[in-house]
């Protein structure tokens, strides 16, 4: 078996997978009847079309040719790893140590996704956001954000 | 009512010196997402959601109007000078846009895209303000029934119209529904796919999703492709106004785009994308011995597409005010803002909130035209902004938007989910699996499993309720003629052409 498309298959698969665990949640809700459905009912209707359409994706992944195997290609590593750690790391520690720590912080490590990284452009974009942001949306919009860390507080 | 005295009423609360601030806020922010790449309306309006708490509801909405479609003047900057189209919407007029500003002629390109644009957006509020209380009138008579057919071709439109792989795009919707079914159930009050978080009894923010698929997994996804090299022909505009001859060849293809915008925009899966595409192969058709010909600087390549794709934005929000049925991404947004501001969207928001309604209505016109101020003569600012490296604006925009996320309800929990999303984001921009038919699905969700169930109701199980009535009936067979007529070989085959022309 070889796979003909790349991105089909593993779409089907996404599909197909999150279809069956949806459903199988589903039961543990009461499906109730057509004339009173219950909390079940439209989940397992829903995940049951959608675990379907995968299984079709994934066979004509299999099945039909298409353009050059229709390749994934390179996964961005650093960029997705340093993203995605970035978001966690300001949710970890905004409570904490506020956001005078947590926006130089995060612009820090965030810029090292990109191919470029200069401390002095990266301490000065960082200086000028945390004083925006503070002017923007503690100054201006009002919202509740906690500015200094707990322990100066 | 009749449509003079409603839209009287809509500009006496658009000329508020308050809303006219927020519109022109919402402009200003507009264009700048738009000029800027790599950050869509989509981000943008969920970035901003928190701000809104502190607003009224009508300034709010002003607001997050003037960003959508002040991003739609803003990318066709970007796409005629350095031929990276600012938004998705724009991608077409950047084929005979950036081969004016080659030309020298950049200035005469910009302000046929703009004076195109701001013309397509007064026809299009007319057309709001005269066809959104006929809609209301039959969306009054509509049962849970009806609803639900609506919703579903609804969102068999919004695919079928505006996507890649409509099977891949159909599971996305699912994948939506499914999503937003993580809560706790209205009628019976059981936690749904809650794993004991009790944060997730809650569901999952509309925000989250939107801003880990459309803003996050779109920054890692730039920041994964090679530098682009940039050629920008800032020192070339001037000579701002088009010549007689630009004029007229360019308001034939001005008043066809915005016809045709118009259309589009209405029906689900429409809106701007739509409307400019669509255009631009209408006036390669249409326009006869073009001087110069298209792909080579013809001006009729960026008046058509620019107009459509304002009208087509505009035209967008008739469904979403009517209806309450969101067509597109940003749409299904302001459904979410409207309900954060308490506001059930629907055909009673023109009887309850009429200053709401023609507020926005009437803001519009208003934020086109300062639109047109914003961009013909401060042209020269915006350009400034285009040379700003990417590595100092995607991690701002990250900032933005955990801030974002984290002040809607001051949920760090919220916060890891949207790195949880970016994550998925990036493996559906991986896979080709669009984020909007998700959007669209997760927003529809909470409302079509409602009226789905109140539909078998009253109609005590018989599932026969949606054929047998007849609006309902009509309504589905619209969708699967949808599906049908895309399948169709000779369809199939242009509808491909069409999305791998971008």
């Amino acid at each position: 078996m070889k796979i003909k498309s790349q991105r089909d298959f593993w779409s089907g698969l996404m599909f197909l997978v999150a279809g069956v665990v949806f459903a199988v949640g589903a039961t543990n809700y009461s499906m109730g009847s057509s004339a009173r459905p219950g909390p079940g009912y439209f989940p397992l209707l829903l995940s049951f079309v959608m675990a379907v359409i995968g299984a079709i994706v994934l066979f004509k992944a299999l099945v039909f040719e298409s353009e050059g195997g229709d390749r994934i290609g390179a996964i961005a590593w650093r960029p997705l790893l340093v993203i995605v750690a970035s978001i966690a790391v300001f949710a970890l520690i905004i409570d904490r140590l506020g956001m005078v720590v947590t926006v130089p912080v995060l612009i820090a490590m965030s810029s090292l996704a990109g191919d470029e990284f200069r401390w002095r452009g990266v301490i000065a974009s960082a200086a000028v956001l945390t004083a925006g942001s503070w002017l923007v949306f503690v100054w201006g919009l009002k919202l509740t954000i906690p500015v200094w860390p707990a322990f100066l507080r | 009512m009749d449509l003079l005295g409603n839209l009287a009423l809509g500009f006496g609360v658009a000329f508020t010196l308050q809303n006219l601030l927020y519109a022109f806020i919402g402009c200003v922010l507009g264009t700048l997402i738009g000029v800027l790449p790599g950050i869509g309306p989509v981000a943008t309006i969920a970035m901003l959601l928190p701000s809104i708490y502190t607003l009224d509801a009508t300034p709010a909405l002003i607001m997050l109007a003037g960003i959508y479609y002040g991003a739609q003047y803003g990318g066709s900057t970007t796409a005629i000078l350095i031929n990276v189209p600012g938004e998705s919407s724009s991608v077409v007029t950047a084929i005979d846009g950036y081969q004016m500003a080659r030309q020298g002629r950049a200035g005469a390109a910009l302000a046929t895209a703009a004076l195109g644009s701001f013309f397509a957006g007064c026809v299009g509020t007319v057309i709001i303000a005269a066809f959104a209380p006929p809609l209301t009138e039959l969306a009054f008579r509509f049962g849970p029934a009806e609803y639900f057919s609506l919703m579903v071709l609804g969102l068999i439109g919004a695919v079928v119209l505006a996507s890649g792989s409509l099977l891949k795009a159909i599971a996305m919707v699912i994948f939506g529904l499914l999503l937003a079914q993580i809560n706790t159930d209205v009628i019976s009050g059981v936690a749904r796919y809650s794993f004991d978080v009790p944060e997730l009894t809650d569901g999952i923010g509309f925000v989250v999703i939107a801003m880990g698929v459309f803003g996050f997994g779109e920054i890692i996804s730039n920041l994964g492709q090679p530098a682009q090299h940039r050629e920008v022909f800032t020192s070339r505009v001037k000579g701002l106004w088009p010549t007689r001859q630009d004029f007229h060849e360019a308001w034939p293809s001005v008043v066809r785009g915005t016809a045709l915008g118009s259309i589009l925009g209405v029906l689900p899966g429409g809106g701007a994308l739509l409307a400019s595409f669509a255009s631009y192969t209408a006036e390669k058709k249409l326009t006869r011995a073009p001087r110069i010909p298209f792909g080579k600087g013809a001006i009729q390549g960026v008046a058509g597409p620019e107009s459509a794709n304002n009208a087509g934005a505009q035209t967008s929000f008739i469904p979403m005010l009517t209806l309450g049925i969101p067509p597109n991404a940003v749409m299904a947004l302001m459904v979410g803002a409207m309900t954060i501001k308490g506001i059930q969207p629907g055909p009673q928001v023109m009887s309850s909130n009429p200053q709401l309604f023609w507020g926005l209505i009437a803001s519009m016109w208003v934020g086109n035209l300062m639109l047109v101020i914003l961009n013909l003569p401060l042209i020269g600012i915006w350009i400034k902004l285009l040379t700003v490296p990417y590595r100092f604006l995607f991690p701002a925009i990250t900032l933005f938007c955990c801030i974002g996320v984290y002040t809607l309800n001051n949920s760090r929990f919220d916060v890891y989910m949207t790195a949880l999303f970016a994550l998925v984001g990036y493996v559906f921009y991986k896979l080709r699996c669009e984020g909007a038919p998700l959007l669209l699905g997760f927003i529809l969700g909470p409302m079509m499993e409602e009226n789905l169930r109140r539909a078998l109701l009253l109609s005590r199980g018989d599932w026969s309720t949606f054929a047998t009535r007849p609006l309902s009936a009509g309504l589905l067979v619209a969708a699967a003629l949808m599906i049908v007529v895309v399948t169709l070989p000779t369809i199939r085959q242009k509808r491909e052409v069409a999305f791998s022309e971008d």
